[in-house]
């Protein structure tokens, strides 16, 4: 159950997706973003779902396991698309009390509701065909000039790779002690809310005594081989551009170009 | 009380790429009152087993009867079968979580709904009954005693539920000798105070032989073997090919050339000293 949050997942492949350097993919993911929120028209979205379509077909990750992801956040969903088509003000077409759709509430719902899936496609592409390893190396020498100024990116970057490390980890640790305390009759699924926030006290005090074991043992393995921050670190696999990543980063350009004409144009 | 798996399967993660069959058309019976040893290679499916036995996986095909009700039919109710099947999962001193250990074995009778006085009668029985002191213990937080101890409350927190099926998953790992045997008498006890179906997942083949009225064998998801200790501990070669071991005791029968599947030290000792003799 609990295991089939993917949102944030890794989908194990080699296509070229997910050979591409993570840095060309996690500047190509914000550059995907700002895309979404330059555009402002129906053929715009047209273009930038091809584009993702594309990308979604050359990653070879399957449809069901993407959509999967969009499952809980089809509240928020929802939520957005009444608040924007009730809210917006304009030229009304059907009202209800106090209830008013307007022409300018529906276009602006439906947008918002097209720049969202397809902002958590976008960005659940990235870490559906990046390894969190490289994920967070790309973060680190995406961040590392700013190491200059002080900016501590490397610890930055440390305690991503420690945080998705460990998310399976927990996820496998709650659904362990759910269990656990459902064999002895805890009842999660029904009642009202207070019932369910209380029920869930057994669950959670042995999921941070196990976050606390777990942090100290990874503590005292870090210690053993003598980890001491970011400085004058070598990596075992350097990261290096090669042609391919290149190309995809021409790609990502001309896509933003197009975008950016396009939204000029209508 | 009896109960009856056929054909059981369960496929994790069905139509993702880490698709994984865990039990294949795994079937067998159990008898009211026995102890049942369930032994197997590490991924072999043993855990993934015993949580079908209390409706905390739901079995991909095949059905499961419990006291003649086929726990896999639609509109079971999972309280009434985890009154029944009491499961004590790997590890389960991780579960503690209440400010004191009477209030932690508390838990599960509370949840049953039963009166306050049952409740603390359950308490304090199902502490005795896994050898610890009501008086000594009862107060303290669970989390300051030792690890045994830890463990002792946890298994006590299912018993308290007088289940007609109390389930271990492999009850004695990680302990020291000495609380390995404690943990084993106490289940034993429980076992012979109440009467119930007792199973009992374990990596060592001493303890299955010692405790088990019947042996199953399981090897990536499938039923290998099953029988009594005697008729599963002789097919040695069988064991091995699927990554088990004999009891040292029956290995070391063997090898001296004692060719009965011997299982405990006193009946090795008999069979020793009539060696000797001849
Ligand atoms: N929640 C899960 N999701 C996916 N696969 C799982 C899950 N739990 C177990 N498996 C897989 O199912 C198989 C059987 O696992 P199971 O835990 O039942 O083995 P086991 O016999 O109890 O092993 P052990 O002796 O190590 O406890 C293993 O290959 C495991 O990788
Ligand atoms: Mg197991």
């Amino acid at each position: 159950m609990i295991r089939d949050i993917t949102l944030g997942q890794y989908y194990p492949g080699d296509s070229l997706i997910h050979k591409l350097d993570p840095r060309v993919k996690i500047i190509a993911t914000l550059l995907f973003i700002i895309e979404l929120f330059i555009v402002d028209n129906f053929i715009g979205f047209a273009i930038c779902g091809a584009v993702l379509a594309a990308v979604i077909i050359v990653s070879k990750v399957p449809l069901s396991f993407i959509m999967r992801g969009l499952k809980p956040i089809l509240f928020i969903l929802f939520f957005t698309f009444a608040l924007n088509i009730f809210m917006v003000k304009g030229e009304v077409i059907w009202s209800w009390g106090i209830l008013h759709i307007t022409k300018e509430g529906v276009r602006i719902a439906v947008f918002m509701a097209i720049r969202l899936v397809l902002l958590i496609i976008g960005s659940s592409m990235l870490t559906l065909a990046t390894k969190p390893l490289s994920l967070t190396d790309g973060i680190e020498r995406l961040l590392s000039p700013l190491a200059r100024f002080g900016f501590p990116s490397h610890e930055i970057a440390m305690m991503m790779t420690i945080a998705l490390r460990f998310i399976p980890t927990l996820l496998e640790e709650t659904d362990k002690i759910m269990k656990a305390q459902q064999a002895r009759g805890a009842d999660f699924e029904t009642g009202g809310l207070m019932k369910r926030a209380k029920a869930l006290i057994p669950v959670l005090v042995p999921l941070f005594v196990s976050a606390f074991r777990i942090a100290q043992d990874l503590a005292m393995a870090m210690e053993a081989r003598c980890y001491r921050g970011g400085d004058g670190r070598t990596r075992m696999h350097e990261m290096k551009l090669k042609k391919r990543d290149f190309i995809a980063f021409a790609l990502e350009a001309i896509f933003l170009a197009i975008v950016i004409i396009e939204a000029r144009m209508f | 009380m009896s109960i009856k798996v056929t054909k059981l399967n369960h496929i994790y993660d069905k139509g993702m790429p880490t698709e994984q069959a865990a039990l294949v058309d795994i079937s067998f019976e159990v008898n009211d009152g026995e102890i049942v040893g369930i032994i197997g290679h590490t991924g072999s499916g043993k855990s993934t087993l015993l949580q079908h036995l209390n409706g905390l996986l739901k079995a991909t095909s095949g059905s499961i009867e419990i006291g003649g009700v086929d726990i896999t039919q639609p509109g079971v109710s999972m309280v009434d079968i985890r009154k029944k099947v009491g499961l004590v999962f790997q590890y389960p001193e991780y579960q503690l979580f209440e400010v004191s250990v009477a209030k932690d074995v508390a838990y599960g009778p509370k949840n049953l709904g039963l009166t306050e006085e049952e409740i603390d009668e359950r308490v304090r029985e199902a502490i005795s009954l896994v050898g610890l002191d009501y008086d000594k213990v009862a107060d303290r937080s669970p989390f300051e005693l030792s690890g045994g101890q830890k463990r002792a409350v946890a298994i006590a927190g299912v018993v308290a539920m007088k289940p007609e099926v109390l389930i271990l998953d492999e009850p004695t790992a990680g302990l020291d000798p000495k609380t390995h045997k404690d943990v084993l008498g106490m289940i034993k006890e429980v076992h012979e105070r109440t009467g119930n179906i007792t199973i009992l997942v374990s990596h060592n083949m001493g303890d299955i032989a010692e405790m088990a009225d019947k042996v199953i064998v399981i090897d990536s998801g499938k039923l290998v073997t099953m029988g009594t200790p005697q008729e599963v501990f002789s097919k040695g070669e069988l064991l091995k090919s699927v990554g088990l071991d004999l009891p040292p005791i029956t290995e070391f029968c063997n090898e001296i050339g004692i060719n009965d599947t011997v299982l405990s030290l006193d009946e090795a000792v008999g069979k020793i000293v009539d060696l000797i003799k001849e």
